[in-house]
Order: C-alpha cells, then structure tokens, then sequence
C-alpha cells in the first residue's frame, strides 16, 4: 500500500553552484505525484538524491523512519529494495536479452527458482505488453519499448516506490499517452507511490494527483493537481500553462528589461482544469479524488469550462 | 583566490586519495559473499580472447631483440657461453611482466574501462545500486580479479615464448650453439628469478584493473567522456607499472642475492 516520503529542508550544490535549496515536501502513500520544473532545474538530480545515488548538504528523506541522507551504506542497499526506478533511456544491462534484464533482480535477491523467476518475469512482461520480445537485446530495440522493458524490472521485485525520470522524453505522443494510461492503471493495481519527474505538461495536467514546481533553485510549489492548476502564482501558471509571458525566461530567468517590456501584457486567462486520466477499467484508483473536490473545499472558482474533457486547456504557444 | 590554488595544487593528492580509496572498496568487496564465480570466469576468458595472440606477437620480437642484444654484447666479452643464461635472466625477469603489463593494460584495462565507461553513462551502474546490488561487488571485484589470473598466465606464456624466441634467434641468427645455449639456463637464473616475474604479473595486472575500473566507473558527459576514461586509464596504468616495475625490482635485487657462477 505504498510508502510515505517525507523530505525535509534538502539543500544540494555541485561546488558552488547551489541546484535547489531547502526543499520540503512530502510525498502521500500510494499517490501518484509529478515534479515539474524548466530543463536544468535539477529534477533529475532531485530523483537520484530520493533513491541515495546523490549524497544531499543539508536536510533529510525519511522513509519509514530512515534518513536516506544520512544511514549507512548498508542501509541504503536495503531500503532501496522498496525502489523501483525508471531511468530516462531504461537503463538495460546492454549485454542481456530484456528476459534476463528484468529476471536480474530476482536472481540477484531472492531465492527463487527458475520456473518461478519465469513466472513473475512473464507477468511483468505480459503488464508492459513485452511478450514475445523476451530474446531481444535491449539494442535491437526502440526507445519506448525499452522504457517499457525497464519499467518492468523496475517492478518485478513489486516494490513499494516506483520513481519515473521523464519517462515522456524522446516518445512519440501516442507512444507517451498509452505510458501515461500504463502508469495510471499500475498505480491502480499495485497502489504503490509513484513519482514521475518531466517538463512534459500534458503528463502534468492530467495523470498525477499532486504537482510540484521546481524552479529557480527552489520548490517553487508542491500540492494537489487542482490547487496548481488553477494557481495564479506567475511561475506556477506561466510552466503549466506553456506560456512565454512570465517569470521564466530561454535562460533560467528574465532580467529586468524583459519583464518591464511584458508589464502592460495581460495575461491568457487560465485554461480549463482536464479531467484526470482513469484507469483503463473505469474504477477510480484507491487515491483519486473527484474532479473539483480541492477547489470547491477551499473555494476556488475552476476556469470555466474545466472538468469537461480530458484533453482541455492544451493551448501551447498561447 | 590563495584558497583556489591550493585546491588545485592539491588535486593531484585528491585524485590518487580517491583512487587508493576504490582499492580498499574493492578489497572489502572481494571477501564479501556469495563470489561471483560466472561473471569471474567470463571475463578471465574475455580478458584472455582479447591479450593472447597480441601478447604472443609482442614477445616474439622482444625475446629476439634481447637475444640479439644481449648476445652481440656477450660476444664482445667473449662469455658466449653465458648467452643462454643471461636472456632468460632478462626474458623472465623484465621482459615477461613488462610485456604483460603493457598488454593487459593496453588491451585488457583498456576493455575495461570502456566496458564500465559506457554501462556509467548509460545509468546501468545507478540501476544497479537501485536494484540494491554494488556493481563494485557485482562487477569490479571479479574484473580484478580475473585480470589478475590472467596477467599471471600471460607472464608465463611471454616467458616461453620469449626464451623460445631468443633460442631460435641465437643458434640461426649468431650462429650460437644450441647444448650451450639451453645448458647455460641455469648458470645464472634461478628459481626466484622466475617468483618474482610472476608476482610482478599478479601486481600488475590488480593495478590494471583497478585503475580500468575506477576510470570506467567515474567516467561522465556523454561518449567523450568514456574516451577520455579509457584514454586516462591507460596512460595511468602504463605510468604505475612502470614505476610498480622499478621499485618491485630494487627490492627483489636486494633481497634475493645474485647467483654466482
């Protein structure tokens, strides 16, 4: 039933270049949350400090009651087993057919033997729709299957954290709507936490239940879908919305002159609020809310026309 | 601004720190259980495929220049009888463990590197450690390992090969007797002469890998970046042999006393 993460004031810089400082958030057991935020904000680096590849400066991750920055080796190699990881290209072992690659972890750590090793293998296989492509080396094949492929070693060991690293890059948009609906129902049937880090903002708008926003070295916003997507803070509305109006310039930030030069602009009103993507069978996953409960408890008016269609407010360039 | 220099004055002192640093990993990793026997026994032949036949073209010519060498310089002395003796002395001593050295690090360290190289920024080492598995463990110890298994049978083999190769150059080349030639093995070497040019291999080949493995493993950015691993780790290498070569010699030449007559 997923674990709870829970960071405190992590702060990280290479040398003297600080990537982000006094980041707080904490991740809700079996939700689904996406971390957003421009290319070069450290979002990668923020994924690998959660799974304790990166050692952060300051602050802590706990996860039931240990403190990835700061246990002992040992520890880490331990509690890394309620990890599953998807890296950007899959990160297959090069020199082992994908039947191997997703077998490796169960040969490694458990005790099973072969004909029950096939058995997980093939359903993990049969969940990404692999069957069939067991014999092939991860260079024979193409990028969204070996995404698929690694997401599927990611979970053969059924782990209790599932963290995507773009899983959206270098896809084609139908190849990224049908992850998008695998994710989803996987976090249906295995209610496991899932975080998925990507500046890709139709993932963003639709698959998580939180978002959060990093941006100019700092966690510019953390919480639910709703509360983000119908935020007027400029940063937040600016990236959501994929407008050139705002605070976030080609380079990191807008100096001063650009910003007094979009003063008069008005601001594209907020599009409409999607509806989230459902699991494939229709039944709400266990940590789905209904479409307008944030805003309607904290009384926020949604964007007209929000909650109608699941493709609404996509207005790129606007 | 003092504080910058320093800190690049004492880089060098950072780099070899952290190199030393592995070693120890390694050393620690490589009693942990269960041994990784599979992966051992494939790289040993991995390693080997890829050092035999060159090391075998490389001693040819090296024991027929000694021979040649050492033979005219033998001449001049009028000791032709002592020329069997003398380039096994440097076949097996120098020769053997130098020309093992050269190749494990050029081939072997070199495969290596770029092995590692490329699963470190294809992120197969960080799904590893995310897998909860140390690809140190996993990976580097039976590399190590295996390397060193190697190198230690490629010093026997240029030593045969060397010594064979001197042999054929003596008697056909110099006109050299071969009953003078292969009588004199034993009139100046001895069976410590050939200890040590197999201990040498062992330490040579763990230096290969080791740096091999440390380059591979801390390679980044991109493609270039395991070119430059591969490239750094064999000029590391070729430099720490050379001088492991220097200090393990004085130290047997001191130790072990020269045969005499």
């Amino acid at each position: 039933m997923g674990v709870e993460i829970k960071v405190d004031d992590l702060t990280k810089s290479f040398g003297k270049q600080l990537i982000w400082g006094d980041v707080s958030l904490t991740i809700p057991a079996g939700e689904i949350c996406v971390m957003l935020g421009p290319s070069g904000t450290g979002k990668s680096v923020f994924l690998k400090t959660l799974i304790g590849l990166i050692k952060p400066d300051k602050g802590s991750i706990l996860i039931e009651g240990t403190d990835i920055a700061s246990c002992s080796e040992k520890d880490l190699y331990e509690i890394r087993k309620l990890f599953g990881v998807l890296f950007q290209d899959g990160a297959m072992f090069g020199s082992m057919n994908l039947y191997d690659n997703v077998a490796f972890p169960l040969r490694e750590h458990t005790k099973k033997s072969e004909s029950e090793v096939r058995d997980v293998v093939m359903e993990k296989m049969d969940l990404v729709g692999l069957v069939g492509s067991e014999d092939k080396l991860p260079g024979e094949i193409s990028g969204g299957m070996r995404k698929r492929a690694g997401l599927a070693r990611a979970l053969v060991l059924d782990p209790e954290i599932v963290l995507f690293d773009e899983p959206d890059s270098g896809l084609d948009p139908v190849r990224t709507a049908f992850l998008n609906q695998l994710i989803v129902d996987l976090n249906a049937q295995i209610d496991a936490t899932f975080l998925i880090v990507t500046h890709d903002i139709n993932t963003a708008r639709t698959v998580p239940d939180n978002i959060g926003l990093l941006y100019h070295r700092h966690l510019a916003m953390f919480g639910p879908r709703e509360m983000l997507l119908s935020s007027e803070e400029p940063v937040v509305r600016q990236f959501l919305n994929a407008q050139k109006v705002g605070p976030i310039g080609m380079s990191e930030e807008k100096d001063a002159d650009e910003l007094a030069a979009e003063q008069g602009q008005e601001l594209p009103p907020l599009p409409p609020i999607p509806m989230q993507l459902d699991p494939s069978n229709g039944v709400p996953r266990r940590s789905q809310r209904p479409p307008g409960e944030w805003c309607a408890a904290h009384g926020v008016t949604p964007p007209p026309g929000s909650f109608e269609s699941s493709n609404a407010g996509l207005a790129p360039g606007a | 601004m003092s504080s910058l220099t320093a800190s690049r004055a004492l880089a060098p002192v950072g780099a070899a720190g952290k190199l030393f640093a592995f070693a120890l990993d390694v050393a620690r990793a490589s009693v942990r259980r269960p041994f990784q026997l599979r992966e051992f026994i494939q790289q040993a032949w991995f390693i080997a495929s890829v050092t035999i036949v060159p090391t075998a073209l490389v001693a040819i010519p090296f024991g027929a220049v000694i021979a040649l060498q050492v033979g005219g310089l033998i001449k001049q002395f009028g000791a032709q009888s002592f020329t069997g003796s003398a380039s096994v002395l440097a076949v097996i001593q120098q020769a053997a463990p130098i020309g093992t050295a050269l190749l494990i690090a050029g081939a072997g360290g070199s495969a290596i590197a770029a092995d590692l190289g490329a699963r470190k920024i294809r992120e197969e080492l960080d799904a590893m450690m995310v897998l909860g598995i140390d690809p140190i463990h996993r990976l580097v110890v039976p590399r190590v390992l295996a390397c060193m298994l190697v190198a230690f049978f490629l010093n026997g083999m240029v030593s045969v090969v060397g010594v064979a190769g001197g042999y054929v150059f003596n008697v056909v080349l110099q006109d050299g007797t071969p009953g003078a030639y292969v009588a004199s093995f034993t009139a100046l070497a001895q069976l410590p002469d050939l200890w040590i040019g197999l201990f040498k291999a062992l330490v040579f080949g763990l230096i290969a890998a080791i740096v091999a493995s440390y380059k591979g493993m801390n390679a980044g950015g991109g493609p270039k970046g395991v070119g430059d691993a591969v490239n750094e780790s064999v000029v590391i290498t070729f430099l720490l042999l050379f001088v492991a070569n220097f200090v393990l010699s004085m130290i047997y030449l001191q130790v072990v006393p020269p045969k005499t007559g």
